[in-house]
């Protein structure tokens, strides 16, 4: 004899019940909501409990801390001369006031270790479950995967977020505390005053977190894809520095305008007079639909993906 | 035998299973990204024709000189006799020749225009000589060419031998189209570009509006292109930036007829006239009326009545050659006789360039609109509103300037729509003159090109003690400038003639100087006082600006008796420089126009990226809501057979691939019962708990807890406790930490969770609040064990559980299990251990090769079976002896040994019965079920399934 679900005997609930007596007709336990498992807070707290985690927030403290030391230090040698481009042009007024301060920081900061520290709290959200073998318990719970996915993302996005906030944030204080509160200079327009700079800096900040999104994506995807954390970090990386170094090839012409990194150094017409959006927003568009991409194909993996680790 | 490498290397590499649907997946992924890739580097087909040819063209006063062109000719493919198409002649600048064009011509002959090129004569491959512009020869040739597009059928005709044809060109080549306009009626639409109005003035200016023959002479340029262009461009050629293009053009050294030693030396391809008339002027630093009379024919200025085609003027404001003033002329001249003419100002020019991408954008917009209308007749038509753009910053991302562009509904002039009076103020100052010009100060840098100079703070300099300053106050309101800012001055010369340059300079708080656009006027006076009481003043229009000054700023009037690139007297003078006019009325008259901000071209992107991110995040809350409507309605069966049997399965089978972990699988786990899953190591028992867990789909087959179906992610889950392949605990949490936190994650209330119970179970004493990465692996097994009867679920899975235990703790952990199944709650224990299973269970079921071989009770299965082996002393004998006991028979004979099937006769019988015989009875062992039929299905197999 075979059964089907459509047999006799079956029944189906109705949707009116409330949430909890769904779950339970539906065969939950006691208490048991789907909405109720691996919540954002619970998850932050359980990132928040890795080293990891620890280590690269305190890190993104001390960083600021560090370059200000190295440039009381350093002194001023001003072995000047040859051209370093927009690095050296900022460095040398890095120390004209707190926002060039904290300008500066962001600008050594964004092309390598902020891409690193975003695919790390991205790469490392399923992987690292994955290699634990913790993963088929959350999903035995039942977690449903796609709220798995959902807090996990939205809760390494803000760790993300507030790597890049606290980095500005003690560039800034410490900046501003050794060097006081300044207009915004650059060498390639008239100073800045201070409100609107700051204003510009939180641009700067906030276009830097849209383009990191491309990086976050990638990573996120990655590590649905594999079990191994740091595959899923070092490839993100690699792949962005793939991405860079293809883009100073001008041989390839317009294709440099589709690779993830070309509008990475956008923000500079943020210090522009006026401002320059063009750029930024075709670099927001890129991120956005690069990032959509990654997410998207990440979802659609792993809900169908078989967990066999 | 020794594999060979390519088996070798089969087994190493993963194996990719290339199934149907992967392959289909992954060719589209593979097609489309390859398309997008040839489609973006293969060169789009030319939609036109080019043809090279050398035409002949007799020209001079008499019409007699025969000079061959260099031309090229840009058909568009879609141009026929059926479907004419019009024409433009594309004239190119001072120093170039067709090839400088070619960009601007692939623009116009996309924009399916027949083009036509050429080189000018004197220049490049052509023949003849430099005869500027002249109504004679250049312009001339040009009717030429107009005749010879006049026979091409596919060129569209007003009359028998009249195309439409209108003539487009910058700097040189936009004199040609202004004067064959002038001269050839047949001319439909011009558009010159960056170009003058009267050679005379241009070169012999004097801003208090002097005559030509009281001009300055602008040696710079002016020696730039005789120099340069006369020889072949020998030396570094000049390079005099074009808009339109976005190219600068340079003179081509080479095997010209310049080298050609017939050629006077000191003239090179340069007409005689016009030679000797540089020489002269250069020589004497003054034009004689036979000078400015050859220029004078080499200008619009003097026939702009006769030009009627609706005229697009573009002008540029970093310009020292042809300044805003020689466009504004034209336009004045051409309005005057009623033709129609639009006037466009952009910020590059002969020294800006070719301007920011955002002006070439704009001026082409105006190009491509104007030949539409006055040549295609197709489009809207051209307002008649003045565009201008002011440099507002810089650009860090192309370290280029930023242009914002402004529209005025009607074109007003030099003179602006209002003035704002700045008074400035200073006592009257003396300004050496210095011999022979040297040392000069610097304003512009002629030929340098393609650089926003009054950007390039400090390319600006003043030579001290040659020029007398005038300031302003800090301007309270920032001041926009459209115009020609007008100032009144006086000058003392002991000689009685002064040349000087008036500039404005823009100063910034902390003292830094601007020249807008590094322009200058040159003035020359004539019959001035020894003594500045006795000075007339004198009012001088400062060169056309656009440029803003910010509030705060300071304006600074400078009267510099030098400059690098104009003529000055050569004896060394005192010169005494004040301001004219009352002391009320000492200002600077500032010209500005009431314009409009044109919209950035922003915008559309601004919407693109409002438009991305309002359907992102549309399409995620539909798919969200989509989902959780889907799973609501999804039909909740509940099969109230199954309603009290904690686990049902029905058909599973699982394949992974090709490969069939599971083959078919029917199972029952009934509350009370501890059930025992036994098999060999890969006989399917581990892929049958990922599930029973939901991590993995079923290829077929249902499964059932308490009559709810499972499927990955069912709520019924949650009745269901776990441990498969081994613990899963972060590591960097104490035993304590991890269990609280799973908990949590379950989001159930704390008090659920029986967490004394499980801690009790797991026994671990104090490591419990030891980090988890210090666990041995048996107290992993048991803080997994632990974790999964968190909350006391109705059905516990585990997989291997005694797995790491030591002896003890096994025998602990059946009474915990057995213990555990009350309450209507029932386990799973899966096992590769025959006696695991025996001790722990009440229930069996046998899987081997993904199949189930043998379920029921352990008793049933695992317990005495009726048969016994015996090893006997005389086979044959003990057969005939058991085969007379009642019920007993011999199932199977091999060497000394006997199967023997009792069937509920003591065993004590059969031995005392064989022994009376005689018969020696070495061994009676009972067998027992499990084991036959364990062996009998696998058959000494035990190879994993995975093995097969």
């Amino acid at each position: 004899m075979t059964h089907t679900v459509h047999d006799t005997g079956v029944h189906a609930t109705g949707d009116h019940d409330a949430g909890e007596t769904r779950a339970q007709a539906r065969g939950g336990a006691d208490g048991y909501r789907p909405t109720a498992t691996l919540t954002y807070a619970t998850e932050m707290r359980r990132q928040l409990s890795r080293r990891r985690t620890q280590l690269t927030l305190g890190f993104m403290f001390v960083l600021p801390l560090i370059i200000l030391v190295a440039f009381e230090f350093g002194g001023n040698s001003g072995n000047g001369g040859g051209d370093r481009g927009q690095f050296a042009a900022l460095a040398d007024i890095a120390t004209t006031g707190g926002l060039n301060f904290a300008l500066f920081t962001l600008l050594v900061s964004a092309s390598f270790l902020l891409v690193v520290v975003v695919a790390l709290f991205h790469g490392d959200t399923i992987a690292s479950e994955a290699s634990w073998g913790s993963l088929r318990y959350l999903l035995a719970i039942p977690v449903p995967r796609a709220r798995l996915l959902g807090s996990k993302l939205l809760v390494a996005l803000t760790y993300s977020g507030i790597s890049l906030f606290l980095l500005t944030a003690t560039a800034l204080a410490a900046g501003t505390a050794r060097y006081g509160w300044h207009p915004l200079r650059s060498n390639v327009a008239d100073d800045i005053a201070p409100v609107p700079a700051l204003w510009r800096l939180l641009g700067i900040v906030a276009y830097l977190a849209v383009t990191l999104l491309i990086v976050a994506g990638l990573a996120f995807l990655l590590s649905v894809s594999t079990d191994a954390p740091l595959g899923a970090v070092g490839g993100a990386v690699l792949l962005q520095i793939l991405s860079s170094i293809l883009d100073q090839i001008t041989a390839l012409g317009s294709i440099r305008n589709y690779l993830p990194t070309h509008y990475s150094q956008a923000w500079l017409g943020l210090l522009s007079t006026p401002v320059q959006y063009n750029e930024m927003i075709k670099g927001a568009i890129a991120a956005v639909v690069y990032a959509a991409i990654f997410f998207g194909f990440a979802w659609w993996r792993f809900l169908r993906k078989d967990v066999v680790s | 035998m020794p594999s060979t490498l390519s088996q070798r290397l089969r087994r190493a590499l993963p194996r990719i299973r290339w199934t149907r649907r992967r392959v289909v997946t992954w060719s589209i992924v593979a097609a489309v990204v390859f398309a997008a890739l040839v489609w973006a580097v293969l060169p789009k087909p030319a939609a036109y024709t080019t043809q090279a040819r050398m035409l002949t063209v007799h020209t001079g006063p008499n019409g007699t000189t025969a000079v061959n062109l260099d031309t090229t000719y840009y058909e568009p493919r879609s141009a026929s006799a059926a479907h004419p198409v019009p024409a433009v002649l594309l004239a190119h600048g001072f120093g170039g020749t067709k090839d400088s064009v070619t960009n601007q011509a692939e623009d116009l002959v996309s924009r399916g225009y027949a083009v036509l090129t050429w080189t000018a004569e004197g220049f490049g491959a052509s023949g003849g000589q430099i005869h500027l512009d002249s109504p004679d020869w250049e312009i001339k040739d040009g009717s030429q060419l107009i005749d010879w597009l006049a026979t091409r059928p596919e060129v569209e005709k007003s009359g028998s031998d009249d195309p439409r044809v209108a003539a487009v060109g910058g700097s040189y080549g936009g004199g040609f189209s202004l004067l064959l306009a002038a001269y050839d009626k047949r001319v439909d639409a011009i558009v010159p570009t960056i170009t003058w109005n009267n050679l005379a003035t241009a070169f012999l200016p004097s801003a208090d509006g002097g005559a030509p023959s009281d001009g300055v002479f602008k040696k710079a340029w002016a020696g730039l292109f005789f120099g340069n262009t006369a020889f072949g461009g020998s030396g570094s050629g000049v390079r005099i930036p074009r808009p339109g293009d976005g190219s600068t053009i340079s003179s081509v050294p080479g095997d010209s007829p310049a080298n050609d030693p017939t050629n006077d030396p000191a003239c090179g391809r340069f007409a005689a006239d016009v030679c000797r008339a540089y020489l002269s002027i250069a020589s004497s630093r003054a034009a004689t009326p036979a000078d400015i009379a050859l220029l004078e024919r080499s200008s619009p200025a003097g026939v702009l009545d006769r030009i009627k085609a609706p005229t697009l003027l573009i002008q540029g404001e970093a310009d020292s050659l042809f300044p805003l003033s020689e466009a504004d002329a034209n336009a004045r001249g051409l309005a005057a006789n009623g033709t129609t003419v639009r006037v466009a100002w952009f910020t590059g020019g002969h020294d800006g360039g070719s301007g920011p991408q955002s002006d070439q954008d704009r001026l082409n917009k105006l190009t491509d609109q104007w030949l539409d209308y006055y040549l295609k007749g197709t489009g809207p038509t051209p307002s008649d509103a003045f565009s201008y753009s002011r440099i507002a910053g810089l650009d860090a991302n192309t370290n280029g300037v930023v242009a914002l562009a402004f529209d005025v509904p009607r074109y007003p002039g030099l003179g602006g729509q209002s003035a704002t009076q700045v008074a400035v103020a200073g006592p009257p100052q003396p300004a050496a003159n210095p011999p022979n010009g040297t040392p000069a100060a610097i304003s512009s840098l002629p030929g340098a090109g393609g650089g926003a100079v009054s950007f390039a703070r400090g390319i600006t300099t003043d030579v001290p003690g040659q020029h007398a300053d005038f300031y302003s106050a800090p301007l309270e309101h920032s001041v926009d400038v459209v115009g020609s800012p007008r100032v009144s001055i006086k000058v003392a010369s002991p000689t009685g003639t002064a040349v000087v340059f008036v500039k404005l300079y823009d100063v910034d708080p902390t003292g830094s100087l601007s020249l807008p656009d590094g322009l200058v006027a040159p003035v020359k006076l004539t019959g001035l006082p020894a003594r500045i009481d006795a000075a007339q003043p004198v009012t001088v229009t400062l060169p056309a600006i656009v440029h803003r000054f910010e509030t705060g700023h300071v304006l600074r009037l400078t009267v510099a008796t030098s400059d690098q690139a104009y003529a000055t007297p050569a004896a060394p003078t005192v010169y005494t420089v004040a301001l004219g006019g009352v002391a009320s009325d000492t200002g600077i008259a500032l010209p500005s126009v009431h314009s409009v901000e044109q919209a950035g071209s922003d915008g559309p992107w601004w919407w693109a990226l409002g438009i991305l991110v309002a359907a992102l995040a549309l399409g995620t809350v539909a798919i969200v809501m989509l989902a959780r409507r889907r799973s609501r309605r999804r039909v909740l069966a509940v099969r109230a057979e199954y309603a009290n049997v904690p686990l049902v399965v029905r058909g599973l089978r699982k394949e992974y691939g090709s490969f069939v972990a599971v083959a078919r699988l029917d199972l029952e786990v009934r509350p009370g019962q501890v059930l025992g899953l036994l098999g060999p190591n890969g006989a399917g028992k581990t892929t049958t708990l990922r599930v029973l867990m939901g991590l993995t789909q079923p290829t077929q087959g249902e499964i059932y807890v308490f009559g709810h179906r499972l499927v990955p992610g069912s709520p019924v889950l949650s009745r269901l406790g776990a441990l498969v392949e081994g613990p899963g605990f972060m590591p960097h949490l104490s035993g304590r930490e991890n269990l609280s936190l799973f908990w949590r994650s379950t989001g159930r209330p704390p008090a659920d969770s029986h967490m004394d119970e499980a801690l009790d179970i797991a026994g671990l004493g104090s490591a419990i609040d030891r980090r988890v990465k210090t666990y041995s692996h048996g107290m992993r097994q048991r803080l997994a064990i632990a974790q999964a009867m968190l909350g006391l679920p109705e059905l516990l899975v585990l997989d291997e559980p005694t797995d790491g235990l030591d002896p003890p703790q096994i025998a602990e952990m059946r009474r915990v299990l057995r213990r555990y199944a009350t309450d209507g709650r029932a386990v799973l224990v899966s096992s590769h251990l025959l006696a695991e299973v025996e001790q722990t269970c009440t229930h069996v079921a046998v899987m081997h090769k993904g199949e189930k071989v043998a379920d029921g009770p352990v008793d049933d299965v695992v317990g005495d079976s009726p048969t016994v082996q015996l090893d006997v002393s005389d086979v044959g004998a003990a057969e005939r002896v058991l085969a007379a006991i009642a019920g007993v028979q011999t199932v199977e004979a091999e060497g000394d040994g006997l199967v023997v099937n009792m069937d509920g006769t003591p065993r004590s019988d059969v031995v005392a019965a064989l022994v009376r015989a005689g018969i020696g009875v070495d061994r009676i062992a009972p067998r027992r079920r499990l084991e036959d039929a364990f062996l009998a299905l696998v058959g000494g197999d035990t190879k994993a399934s995975g093995e097969r």
